[in-house]
């Protein structure tokens, strides 16, 4: 859990430094220390806080950030091998295939273009053919997208937000698709399902499933 | 009738809270006590109202009237007793009255106990609170009514959602809300302070008790759910980074800032135009998180949005309340005179570094829940921020605090000799550095940091031991002397200790899960064995059986352990036929801290089937943690000094520092 711990260690003694300062003299003449002096300690301490926060901000930004895209934005832009993005869209009928051990292949396809997809585990109940899903993972050398997870929600109709959005958007939007894939639409991480209060994801239509690794 | 009674009752309740809004502070203004009175009466009579509105819902759902769409679409005749009642909040209509009974009910309490308060400044409190309630009646009664009817009655009801089913529901939603809506209070009192342009060290020591109520709840409300998710969603996780948990926890960040600085306010008098905006902050935090919970702006699985208005109208009132409380704090803050000086290091400085690294975390996971809804706005792309981000960001600010935590409670209030502190954590710095040593020995694989950061728990339990050693003075002392003055020490002190040991004992259980966790995924038929961790799990047979709502395929599984035999496990899949959907229900097998935890995927054919068996060292740890720091702040709120009714010393305090 804590990576950039390193990165936290560099503010750290930059912190300690100012209190070690401030401690010395304190040491000496406490009291003697006029009020804007301590107000600046502070603000200054307040700063270097700020500034560490931006700065682990702005790093993680670059590099922790998961972007979402269909297989038509996939065969418009070239995605290089091996960077991550959620893969949002239909399975495919007739595309579904189960290998050895768990090992699933499909297609994902937003009405204009497919994606092969290979993932490896226990697919979420309401896993179907012709049902909305999203996959997380990234292109392997060959084109295939190497699912890591994959989320879909236990209703028949169900459709994630994203991808509902995608194919309305590419004019592939038919209403029979889901009732109203706003409601619903899970699919940030996994389906727990209650809190702040929220007792429940739940309209009427929504079992959330959880994700599954 | 009932659903008539308790739609009528939620009127009356509004048209009370109405009153409450405006008759005490016309008292206020005018010096009149009976006016002023008026808000007592009146948060009582809301409280009863309320709750017998409430009271109507619950039994609507216990009598299974399937008139009312809300029990149409929430329950079946068929469902257990317990999930009847607990349905009650399974839903958006009956937990946004939930919120506001809880709302009603802090508010009863004030009322209740809150002789001891100026009575102008109870008056103002009650408004304030009286305000925040009006907006959420109007907003239940206009867009989320849970007593609408339907003209022709169904017979069956179309169920709770599985998930749902379960005893987490029971205590998970009403533990938050307390914690949530608990923080109204100190947002009432920061309120009516500013209101009134006048603050002092009393005005802290009436707010903190209410604060650590709400903290507490808060505290263990979080971690409840976090175990449900974990047992329940049948695939091990226990947090997710999803807007819905930010938006909880964000509030439990700044409202342990507020904690602390309330303290400091007490004690020394000073920040307080810092602890006003907390308190400020906190509770709009909280409004925003029922704001993104309720709207569905946010992806979530707990978003709902079945109707833009009720976004809209929550949005509306966050705008309200925060906005108009922010330009309160900007108009009035100057007035309050700042007292209490004190050297950088110092108890009140370890606590501003404490509130500063606080707010920043919080503020870093504002950021990262709202920022993907901004892009997508502004810029029209989708991304998700997850646990990558927050890996980057929060844990370093809070591996920053925790390395501070020890040395908190150790310096002398206004001037401290970190040098002092230091050599006397020397003990407890120790302890750390050897437990990185044999964690670093001992792990297999896994990340480098991990060893580091169980040192830092350790050293963090440690610390806050060393606190208790040195102030009880154990180990110099004869040990009669060491009781005794440990019987003397203020239980605040014991509650500290405890809360920031929780810190380390969960940051312990959060990195030996992440790190070590074995998992084993495969289909398995009968009399397979399968191998994680040392364990032998081996299949014995799939069975199906028929419960109250549901049918469900169990399958048995033996475990051992080098040959002998521990314990069966018996996980299994339920099949709802109402709603068509079926919940896996994990099987856990707690060894220490540890956790074995087998759920089930789907059956094939063949009759094998999937399965999911994960080992989690240390996992408890993880939720044990909270449950320490709340036990602290239980501790802390039975202080003496803290007890509600105990005015005295806050009336002579009034009196030497009349209105500043």
């Amino acid at each position: 859990m804590p990576s950039g711990f390193a990165s936290s260690t560099k503010a750290l003694k930059l912190l300690g430094s100012v209190d070690d300062d401030a401690g010395t003299r304190e040491a000496e003449n406490g009291y003697a220390m006029t009020r804007k002096q301590r107000r600046m300690t502070i603000i200054g301490g307040s700063l270097a806080v700020l500034a560490l926060a931006a700065a682990l901000v702005l790093n993680a930004l670059r590099d922790s950030i998961v972007f979402f895209s269909t297989p038509t934005m996939v065969a418009e832009k070239h995605v290089e091998p091996g960077k991550r993005f959620r893969l949002g869209g239909l399975v495919q009928p007739g595309s579904l295939q189960r290998g050895d051990n768990l090992a699933v292949t499909f297609e994902v396809a937003d009405g204009n273009a497919k994606l092969p997809v290979a993932y490896k585990g226990i697919l979420p109940d309401l896993f179907r053919e012709g049902q909305g899903v999203v996959a997380e993972g990234a292109l392997d050398a060959n084109g295939v997208f190497k699912a890591d997870t994959v989320l879909a929600k236990h209703d028949e109709t169900y459709m994630p937000k994203d991808v509902a959005d995608a194919l309305k958007k590419q004019g592939h939007w038919k209403d029979d698709y889901g009732g109203k894939p706003a409601d619903s639409g899970k699919t940030s991480n996994s389906g727990k399902t209650s809190d702040a209060g929220k007792p429940v994801a739940t309209t009427a239509q929504g079992n959330p499933q959880g994700a599954v690794r | 009738m009932i659903a008539e009674s308790g739609h009528y009752a939620l009127v009356l309740a509004l048209g009370l809270a109405l009153i409450q809004s405006i008759v005490p502070l016309i008292g206020a203004r005018l010096r009149d006590a009976a006016l002023m009175n008026v808000a007592r009466s009146t948060a009582l009579a809301q409280l009863l109202f309320v709750g017998a509105s409430f009271t109507a819902l619950v039994m609507l759902h216990v009598n299974s009237d399937f008139s009312v769409a809300n029990v149409y679409e929430n329950s079946h005749s068929m469902k257990p007793l317990l999930y009847k009642i607990t349905g009650v909040w399974g839903n958006h209509e009956g937990s946004m009255l939930l919120w506001v009974s809880i709302l009603a009910l802090f508010g009863g309490l004030v009322a209740a106990f809150g002789n001891n308060l100026p009575l102008s400044l109870r008056a103002h409190v009650l408004a304030v609170q009286a305000w925040v309630a009006s907006a959420f009646y109007l907003f239940i009664l206009v867009t989320s009514n849970p007593f609408l009817r339907i003209a022709t009655p169904p017979i069956e009801g179309r169920d709770l959602n599985p998930v749902l089913q379960d005893i987490g529901l029971a205590v998970h939603p009403p533990m938050l809300y307390l914690g949530y809506v608990g923080f109204s209070i100190s947002f009432s009192f920061a309120i009516a302070a500013l209101m009134e342009g006048r603050i002092d060290a009393a005005w802290a020591r009436w707010v903190r008790p209410w604060t650590l109520v709400a903290w507490i709840f808060l505290t263990l409300g979080i971690a409840m759910g976090s175990y449900w998710a974990y047992y329940e969603l049948g695939w091990g996780g226990w947090w997710f980074w999803d807007p819905v948990e930010n938006a909880s926890l964000m509030p439990w960040l700044s409202g342990t800032a507020l904690l602390h600085s309330a303290l400091v306010m007490e004690k020394r008098n000073a920040l307080k135009v810092w602890t006003i905006l907390l308190s400020i902050l906190t509770f709009s935090l909280s409004l925003l998180g029922t704001f993104l919970v309720r709207s569905g702006v946010i992806t979530s699985v707990h978003a709902f949005a079945t109707d833009p208005t009720r976004g809209v109208f929550i949005l509306l009132i966050l705008c309200l309340f925060i906005g108009g409380s922010l330009a309160l704090f900007a108009g009035r803050a100057t007035s309050l005179k700042q007292g209490g000086l004190f050297a950088p290091i110092s108890r009140e400085g370890a606590l501003v570094l404490n509130n500063l690294l606080l707010t920043v975390a919080c503020a870093v996971v504002l950021f990262g829940t709202l920022y993907p809804l901004a892009m997508e706005m502004l810029a029209d792309f989708k991304m998700s921020v997850g646990a990558p981000f927050y890996n980057l960001t929060f844990a370093p600010l809070f591996a920053l605090l925790l390395l501070a935590v020890p040395f908190g409670p150790m310096l002398a209030w206004k001037r401290g000799d970190l040098l002092g502190v230091t050599q006397r954590l020397l003990a407890a710095g120790v302890a750390g550095l050897v437990a990185v040593a044999i964690a670093w020995g001992w792990a297999s694989g896994g990340s480098t940091l991990a060893p580091l950061a169980i040192g830092l728990g350790i050293f963090v339990i440690a610390g806050a031991v060393t606190d208790i050693v040195e102030r009880t003075g154990l180990v110099r002392l004869p040990f009669a002397t060491v009781l005794h003055r440990a019987r003397g020490l203020p239980r605040s002190a014991w509650g500290t200790a405890f809360a920031h040991a929780g810190l380390g004992v969960a940051l312990i259980g959060i990195v030996c899960e992440t790190t070590w966790n074995s998992e084993y995924i495969a289909t398995m038929k009968q009399n397979d064995v399968a191998q994680i961790a040392g364990f032998d799990v081996k299949l014995d047979g799939l069975l199906q059986r028929q419960g109250p709502n549901y049918r469900e395929m169990i399958a048995q599984f033996n475990v051992s352990r080098e040959g002998q035999p521990i314990s069966v496990m018996t996980p299994s899949k339920r099949s709802f036929t109402t709603r068509g959907s079926s919940t896996t229900e994990a099987a856990l097998l707690t060894r220490g801290a540890s956790q074995l935890y087998i759920s089930l995927g789907d059956a094939t054919a063949e009759g094998a089937i999937a399965v999911r068996i994960y080992y989690k060292p240390m996992v408890l740890m993880i939720w044990w943690g909270p449950v320490l720091m709340a036990f602290g702040g239980v501790l802390s709120l039975s202080d003496r000094r803290l007890r509600v009714g105990a005015p005295k010393p806050a009336r002579a305090k009034q009196r030497l520092q009349p209105a500043e």
